[in-house]
């Protein structure tokens, strides 16, 4: 029982990766991560909202109509977003001008209606909860490399803590103007993509038809 | 240039929405593998922005923005945290209203959309499109013009990495990075290739 859950909370991180497998939420995953701290807010946000969005769906799904679960998902988690923004609003307001648009845009983000209609819908409240929850972390994971790389090459420091002096300060170190254009961080994570399909073999999309079936997950 | 123009010109090259603020990637990179599927799911998202950012915008500037319902006598009332969950209703019921109009009136558009239609509603460009008009305060005029424009874009850019990719299926590419890796590494020279639009403006 207690690895059945721990399974639900671990495969997620790499094996299953929401991001790199599943292409899953990558909207927000490139917009956010100019800086790490950005990037930490956000991926904490999309972690509370799955865990929240996977449990609440998990307890009423006996009693959601097969033709409207949809909008009954979609209505739980645009709730669940609006107190997260309104969080995030009363308790670090320059933080939610910086994200701008993207904290409204976990209500569209693939991961949250992926896995509750995907596994919320099938599965326990405490299972649903935990699933949310590595799902919300491999994507932090994935957002926080990416940031952390983006921040440091592009500025020289991390979360705000200058680490390699630039040369405009003085230093010696000459900041990666590219890394902070849009282009970077695609170019990142297909580089992040390539090193965990490298280490498994078995992740590597091989043929169409494969690839078909895999777009047919995506319209389930 | 007249405003409306430059706008539009904005909205399709320079702030494109799937290359410069990476809306819509999960669609984008899911059924960017043909021309032809490419070019349908392009032309949904047209037809569906171009209808629901007006209408948010109406919404939003007569009923939730802060102080709108001053006609109704309630001037001192903010109903902007509603917002996310109007607009999602506005999307999805849009999306459904236009695969009706769609399937009775233009079958063969309707067949040829299939699938990726209802799919449009959890698109992040479509809720990403309102947002944006939100936080920059367009006119309604504005709006419309700004929503064709985005899905104008969205759609040009899925239609051509759906091309690159058809010719990719030729080329010789290193195991780890084939499908997924290779795409965003094309849709990276092609964000790059998008910033040298940003001089038009």
């Amino acid at each position: 029982m207690a690895n059945r859950y721990w399974n639900s909370l671990t495969t997620p991180l790499i094996g299953e990766n929401p991001i790199t497998l599943q292409i899953l939420g990558i909207c927000s995953a490139l917009a956010v991560t100019t800086t790490l701290d950005t990037a930490l807010i956000m991926s904490a946000a999309v972690t509370c909202v799955l865990a929240l969005s996977g449990a609440s769906v998990s307890m009423i799904r006996r009693y959601i109509p097969r033709s409207v679960r949809i909008i009954v998902q979609i209505t739980i988690i645009a709730s669940l977003v609006i107190i997260v923004d309104q969080v995030l609003k009363a308790f670090a307001f320059e933080m939610s001008l910086r994200l701008s648009v993207f904290v409204g845009l976990i209500v569209t983000n693939c991961i949250v209606l992926g896995r509750a209609e995907g596994f919320a819908m099938r599965h326990g409240v405490l299972t649903s909860a935990l699933d949310g929850i590595g799902n919300g972390l491999g994507y932090s994971l994935i957002l926080v490399l990416v940031g952390a790389i983006r921040e440091f090459f592009g500025h020289g420091s991390l979360l705000g803590v200058q680490i390699l002096w630039t040369t405009a300060q003085g230093g010696g170190f000459d900041p990666l103007q590219l890394m902070l254009l849009p282009p970077s961080a695609f170019f990142i994570i297909g580089g992040i993509i390539w090193l965990i399909r490298a280490k498994r073999p078995e992740q590597v999309d091989r043929s169409e038809f494969q690839v078909r079936e895999q777009m047919q997950e995506e319209r389930r | 240039m007249s405003e409306p123009f430059d706008l539009l010109l904005r909205s399709v090259f320079i702030d494109n929405l799937a290359l410069s603020f990476f809306l819509g990637m999960c669609t984008f990179l899911a059924v960017s593998k043909r021309v032809d599927t490419a070019l349908g799911v392009g032309l949904a998202i047209v037809c569906v922005q171009t209808v629901t950012v007006p209408v948010n915008n109406l919404i939003y500037v007569t009923i939730l923005a802060p102080g709108a319902l001053a006609w109704a006598g309630l001037g001192d009332l903010d109903l902007s945290f509603l917002s996310l969950i109007a607009f999602i209703g506005v999307i999805a019921a849009m999306v459904q209203v236009l695969e009706m109009i769609l399937e009775y009136r233009i079958p063969r558009l309707y067949r040829a959309l299939g699938i990726f239609l209802p799919l449009i509603t959890v698109n992040c460009a479509i809720l990403g499109g309102t947002l944006f008009m939100v936080e920059r305060d367009y006119t309604f005029v504005e709006s419309v013009v700004y929503g064709f424009g985005t899905g104008a874009g969205w759609a040009l850019a899925i239609v051509l990495l759906a091309a690159i990719r058809e010719r990719l299926k030729y080329s010789d590419i290193p195991d780890g990075l084939q499908g997924l890796g290779m795409s965003f590494m094309v849709v990276g020279l092609m964000s790059l290739g998008f910033m040298a639009f940003s001089g038009l403006g």
